[in-house]
């Protein structure tokens, strides 16, 4: 068998009253899968459109009929927030490291609630677009992807009012700002992996459906969202711990908002080669996935 | 190869692997246990259904290509293939140019939204960029007849709206492949229409292909040039329209049974119709005839007491259940034993499924009575060297030809 799947020819000269698409016309290999394909990254390019219209349409569906509206992205980190300063700073008189404990709560929440929101979104975008998946054409990929877009823009205005938070209590964010990109790229990374590989698995078997809202509860309380690392005794508890990636990830966040709390080399690193591994085994789980969506969901 | 090939297909088949029912785990709980149980029984009990097998033609650019068989023949599963939407078990597809496949109307639609931004959103689904929504935009309303309610939740729309702003979008799409599977079966009669001549503007005009499944041998026969009959997964025959579409309507006779048993009446009846059997005049049992083609229907009944004045009827229903013709045989006392009534039938219908009544009665009282039992059809096709050509209830077909004068 050859090899080549796609190239490009241009299309012949046509008469007729309609102007017919300015793209070339590809040629496309219609083929039998093999067990592990590249990723089609000109396919995902040529529709590009898809991405945001699909994005577009779950931001404005999620807020219709509300009354509030957008106004819930900022609600709902706040009043977690205040729960976890309750609950943690006043019940359980945790430490904050110094920070108020509602600032503190919602730096965490903001880097949990964007890890929580992808998973969840990207692993329920296909079940929840069954009909799409079973009757047109589109690289697969797009579907989880635009999960991701539209909870990184609840993610931006959550972040825009943690900001405003921070300033007007008087703690506006250092130099150390600088590096929250970083550890923002990271989550996003890990957590799009896992949304991958469990909206593929999800496609046959819907368990993943249930089982994720459990285990993410579960993670929420066993990363440092509403506590810090610091808890956690040290020695052999503290290093099992930090086997989950998330912890260094959210304390960097928070701690580059923050100002302070730092996160070791080693930790940094470890969760860098997670992230990355994670994502990288999603996209090609995926794609390997992905052929036989329309025959099974 | 010639340069406008636009499709090329080589030995496409598709098989489904499905495990018997008890065996096929639906949860991973079961897959887990199933597979630590048995690591290797799994796959000796999944059987194989070949929904497509050995599938090779060619199309040529501008044509438009009729896919035709009956329900659960292949035809959806070679459109799922030529859309990429399932990946082939074998062989390969060659297509040169934008593919525009239109599975079902209004997939994407969210009730939610405006028609307006249902518009993009479907576009884009489609596979149009936004500048080329953009620049379609007004031709797509208006196509769609809802420019008063663009801004209104699709929800709110009638289904007959919903239905036409989504076909609207697709039939703007420009595609240089045009896939339609069925979608004609939906709006009003005067929308249908209107479809038929935005895909016959998009193949002769604009010289894109188009693919075409339809059930309606109408459309089949006024947008498409050339057909493929599909049976079994199999191409079975592939070429001129008007050929492909004789064979197609031959195997449906195959299928339909000449001979209907009849359903027993409930309680003790004096007597009870048995079967009915359709046949040519040349007494060869089928159930598909040519318009004006005259054939024969025998119905066999049975009486248990001697009755007076019997009379046998034969009727015909539209699919919907409503009476197109009854014939009735002479009236005759009869003592008990099986009898049989033929009846000549030379009715003016074409291009119609119609399905049976049959009664009995004695003394001018009904004592037997079924309906939409057995099905047969009457092509839109008479025979003739030119051959004459009509659908409709009440067609009176006439073998000579009025001449057309000058008024």
């Amino acid at each position: 068998m050859s090899t080549p799947t796609v190239h490009s020819v241009t299309q012949p000269a046509l008469t007729g009253d309609l102007p017919l698409p300015e793209v070339s016309a590809p040629i496309v290999r219609i083929r039998p899968p093999r067990t592990w394909e590249a990723l089609d990254l000109s396919g995902l390019w040529r529709f590009r459109d898809l991405l945001l219209a699909l994005a577009v349409r779950d931001i404005k569906l999620r807020y219709r009929q509300t009354l509030l509206g957008i106004l819930w992205v900022v609600l709902q980190p706040l009043l977690g927030a205040g729960i976890f300063a309750f609950v943690f700073g006043r019940v359980a008189r945790l430490d904050s490291g110094g920070e108020p404990y509602v600032l503190f709560a919602y730096a965490g929440l903001l880097a949990w609630n964007l890890f929580s929101g992808v998973v969840l979104k990207a692993s329920g975008s296909l079940v929840a677009n069954a009909p799409l998946v079973a009757k047109v054409f589109f690289p697969r990929l797009l579907l989880p992807f635009s999960g991701v877009v539209s909870t990184l823009l609840d993610f931006v205005i959550a972040l825009a009012v943690g900001g405003i938070l921070l300033v007007v209590c008087g703690h506006a964010p250092g130099v150390s700002v600088l590096l929250a990109p970083f550890w923002l790229v990271l989550l996003l990374l890990l957590a799009t992996g896992v949304g991958l590989i469990c909206g593929a698995l999800a496609v046959a078997y819907r368990d993943v459906i249930h089982i994720l809202p459990v285990t993410l509860q579960f993670l929420l309380y066993g990363s440092p969202v509403g506590y810090t690392i610091a808890v956690i005794p040290p020695g052999l508890p503290r290093l099992l711990y930090k086997l989950n990636p998330l912890a260094p990830l959210i304390e960097g966040f928070r701690g580059a908002l923050l100002g302070h709390g730092e996160v070791g080399i080693r930790s940094a690193i470890y969760a860098c080669v997670v992230a990355v591994a994670v994502f990288v085994a999603g996209l090609f789980f995926f794609r390997r996935m992905e052929r036989q969506f329309a025959d099974v969901i | 190869m010639s340069s406008d090939l636009v499709i090329s297909a080589r030995h496409v088949g598709k098989t489904f692997r499905m495990a018997s029912a008890q065996h096929r785990p639906t949860t991973l709980a079961e897959l887990v246990s199933q597979t630590l149980r048995q690591p290797f029984a799994r796959r000796q009990r999944e059987t194989e259904f070949d929904a497509l097998d050995d599938v090779s033609f060619e199309v040529h650019r501008g044509e438009v290509l009729g896919i035709i068989g009956r329900n659960g023949a292949g035809k959806s599963t070679l459109l799922k293939i030529l859309s990429q939407i399932t990946p082939p078990t074998r062989g390969e597809i060659d297509l040169h140019g934008r593919v525009g496949s239109l599975l079902e109307v209004g997939t994407g639609f969210h009730p939610e939204l405006s028609g307006r931004e249902n518009i993009y959103l479907n576009g884009a689904i489609l596979g149009m960029s936004r500048r080329e929504i953009d620049r379609e935009f007004d031709n797509i309303v208006a196509f769609a007849e809802t420019e008063r309610f663009l801004d209104l939740p699709v929800k709110r729309y009638s289904s007959g709206m919903y239905v036409r702003l989504a076909f609207a979008v697709a039939a703007h799409l420009r595609p240089d492949i045009l896939i339609v599977d069925e979608v004609l079966a939906v709006g009003d009669l005067a929308f249908q229409r209107k479809c038929l001549g935005k895909m016959d503007e998009v193949a002769h005009r604009s010289g894109a292909t188009v693919l075409f499944v339809s059930h309606q041998m109408t459309a089949v026969r006024s947008l498409c040039s050339r057909a493929l009959l599909i049976e079994c997964g199999r191409v079975i025959k592939d070429g001129a329209v008007d050929g492909v579409l004789a064979r197609y309507l031959a195997l449906n006779s195959a299928a339909q049974p000449a001979t209907t048993a009849l359903p027993e009446p409930v309680e003790q009846a004096p007597a009870r119709a048995i079967a009915v059997h359709i046949s040519g005049i040349d007494g060869q049992a089928r159930t598909t005839f040519q318009l004006g083609e005259p054939w024969r229907a025998r119905v066999e009944f049975e009486l248990h007491r001697p009755l007076p004045h019997v009379i046998a009827g034969f009727g015909l229903q539209g699919l919907d259940g409503s009476p197109l013709v009854t014939w009735w045989s002479a009236p005759r006392d009869l003592p008990p034993g099986r009898y049989a009534a033929d009846f000549e039938c030379d009715v003016p219908l074409a291009a119609a499924e119609v399905t049976f009544a049959v009664g009995l009665t004695s003394d001018e009282k009904s004592i037997y009575y079924t309906e939409g039992v057995g099905a047969l059809s009457i092509s839109e096709i008479g025979p003739g060297p030119q051959p004459h050509r009509a659908s409709g209830c009440g067609v009176l077909f006439t073998t000579e030809r009025p001449e057309i004068k000058a008024a």
